[in-house]
């Protein structure tokens, strides 16, 4: 880096004068505050710059990276999905109850992932088709999901002993771990899709604007229908993580994750009103609100004030994203 | 709608002026109806297109201009009537059936997505693409390049084809949008006030392409309020009045100031 800018001082005055503005900020909020964060929690504890916290952060935020890539092609088309970690329980628990009908996992893997495909079909049918708004019908299919969750499991969490399960949670490459090594392929994917093929595109012209997207040949049906899809999808893959992660497959409500997806698609500089797609923003979003919980946690401040401090960086980000540039 | 009106009154065949033979009509619309709500923007307008001609459609704002493109481009489904496309009558379920079907239109809001570059509304939703199966890419390269031969011979003041559309002047956003509707070697081009937001240069430009269209076959439906431009251009002229097409006029047998009477209603068909 440094080489680069002494041979180019041109370059290094642009990137001078770049960072005196506000917009620069505004559009890199996510790797300056993940960068920021790490200086000052490697500064306070000597554990959280250490390899073997470094591989736990990166395993724990493996969930949230997929949930927020899946939320966002939803918002890059201008909607939400509120049902997203609801689906993800309602995967968790398809997965369970076929590995303890004797399935085993790779069965039990699909059957996650069509279960969340299914409340990806219904959340599209009903937006893309029903023109229901995108805010009620997913809080909608988020009550369903939870409820049919809660039904089918009886209430109980299912317990599983799965050897491929075990593989997945603790099986690495150096420090990175299975979890998020299947995160940054589906990243990989979703950034293929969404900067290089004809189909992220609409979804981007989609979200920018529907009657000019419409008017030149695109249906806005069946790229709504679509983003549903993925972000259905990749809710029943991240489901596997969390069995993996937890053992078991637990009828619980995770709003948290919910919250974080969104937050993480915010930090990542995507605007809710549509249009402007962004896939490593929301994955350094993802990494950034994981690596805040982990620091809070090494720092031993207390369980209660770790939402709180989700909130504040998320509302500060909001505001920031009022000075990106148009 | 008080004048009794020789065209709007034939139930099923579209009207035609003199000799010419329905063969040469490229497109026939007739007795289209299109109402939002309480208003009736169309009330049973009929009109028509000739093989390798300019034709003008004209009349005051709110006569239904705009309603008669959106409903011959797929954008809105005619609540009644017919249109015959090469003596075919064809429905439009969505624009995307238009453009298959070979009309291209320019919108008179553009129809441009403000947050994709240039390049990239240039090509919406017929992208080129190079590869096999699901990862099909886009062919970046061909699409920049091409929109920017296309872009040259239009705008004056050539945007770069990787700039986004919101950073882009009117003249430079109509320039686009121009240059995307002819592009693609269609039958018919529609152009909804296609000069409106540009200077004397841009518009002698886009006059150019027009006859460049018509020298090529290309029949052109020309929205214009513009009647220098109308009368220099155009072999036919439409008028619509208060979603009534109510006249129609060989454009070397009319004069500026007869269409203004026809627009205003002073003058009866
Ligand atoms: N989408 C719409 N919803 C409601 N009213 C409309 C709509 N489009 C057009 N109109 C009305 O239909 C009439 C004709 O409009 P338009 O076709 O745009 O006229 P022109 O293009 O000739 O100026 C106007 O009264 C206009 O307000
Ligand atoms: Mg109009």
């Amino acid at each position: 880096m440094t080489t680069i800018e002494h041979v180019r001082p041109p370059r290094l005055q642009a990137v001078g004068a770049q960072v005196r503005q506000i917009s620069f900020w505004a559009e890199n909020a996510a790797p300056i505050g993940l960068v920021a964060l790490v200086i000052v929690f490697s500064a306070l504890s000597p554990t959280f710059l250490t390899l073997g916290n470094i591989k736990a952060m990166l395993v724990a935020a493996a969930i949230l990276v997929i949930l927020a890539i899946g939320q966002s092609f939803v918002i890059t088309t201008g909607g939400i999905d509120l049902s997203i970690s609801a689906t993800m329980t309602f995967g968790a628990i398809g997965f369970g109850l076929a590995f303890q009908a004797g399935l085993g996992f790779w069965v039990s893997a699909v059957v996650a992932i069509v279960a969340g495909l299914l409340i990806g079909l219904i959340n599209g049918l009903l937006i893309a088709k029903g023109k229901v708004t995108d805010f009620i019908a997913t809080l909608g299919t988020l009550s369903v999901a939870t409820g049919l969750a809660l039904i089918v499991s009886n209430g109980k969490p299912i317990t599983i002993n799965s050897t491929e399960l075990l593989t997945l949670t603790s099986g690495s490459l150096g420090i990175f771990g299975y979890p998020i090594i299947l995160a940054a392929v589906i990243a990989v994917l979703a950034w293929f899709f969404m900067f290089r093929t004809r189909f992220g595109l609409h979804v981007q012209a989609v979200g920018g604007n529907e009657e000019s997207a419409v008017a030149n040949g695109i249906s806005a049906t069946r790229i709504r229908m679509a983003v549903y899809l993925i972000s259905g999808g990749l809710a029943g893959v991240a489901a596997l993580l969390l069995v993996a992660r937890v053992g078991a497959a637990e009828p619980a409500i995770n709003t948290q994750f919910l919250l974080n997806s969104i937050a993480a698609v915010v930090l990542g500089g995507v605007s809710l009103t549509g249009g402007k797609a962004k896939i490593v923003g929301p994955v350094i979003g993802a990494l950034l609100l994981t690596a805040l919980t982990n620091g809070l946690t090494l720092l031993g401040v207390s369980q209660f004030y770790q939402p709180l401090a989700v909130g504040l960086v998320v509302v500060l980000a909001a505001l920031l994203t009022r000075f990106q540039k148009k | 709608m008080t004048t009794p009106d020789q065209y709007n009154e034939r139930p099923s065949v579209a009207p035609h002026t003199g000799t010419t033979a329905t063969r040469d009509f490229i497109l026939q619309a007739t007795g289209i109806t299109k109402s939002f709500g309480g208003v009736h923007a169309l009330k049973g307008a009929s009109m028509t297109m000739r093989r390798g001609e300019i034709t003008a459609l004209i009349g005051d704002n709110g006569a239904g201009k705009s309603t008669m493109v959106r409903c011959l481009s797929g954008i809105h489904r005619p609540d009644s009537g017919e249109i015959l496309l090469d003596g075919k009558p064809v429905t439009f379920e969505n624009p995307n059936a238009a453009i298959q079907q070979g009309i291209e239109t320019v919108q008179q809001n553009l129809a441009l997505v403000e947050d994709l570059t240039v390049w990239q509304n240039f090509f919406l939703g017929r992208e080129k693409t190079h590869g096999f199966g699901p990862f099909r890419t886009l062919d970046r390269k061909l699409m920049k390049q091409t929109a920017a031969d296309l872009l040259k011979n239009l705008a004056v003041n050539v945007p770069p084809v990787t700039s986004k559309v919101r950073r882009l002047s009117g003249g430079q956003r109509q320039a686009v949008a121009i240059a995307r509707a002819a592009g693609w070697g269609s039958q018919i081009v529609i152009m909804d006030e296609p000069t409106a937001a540009l200077g004397v240069q841009e518009t002698a430009r886009v006059e150019g392409v027009i006859e460049t269209l018509r020298e090529s076959g290309v029949a052109v439906l020309l929205i214009s309020h513009n009647f220098d431009q109308v009368m220099r251009l155009s072999d036919h002229v439409w008028v619509m009045r208060a979603g009534m097409a109510v006249a129609e006029r060989r454009s070397a047998e009319t004069s500026g100031d007869e269409l203004v009477a026809l627009i205003t209603g002073a003058k009866a068909a």
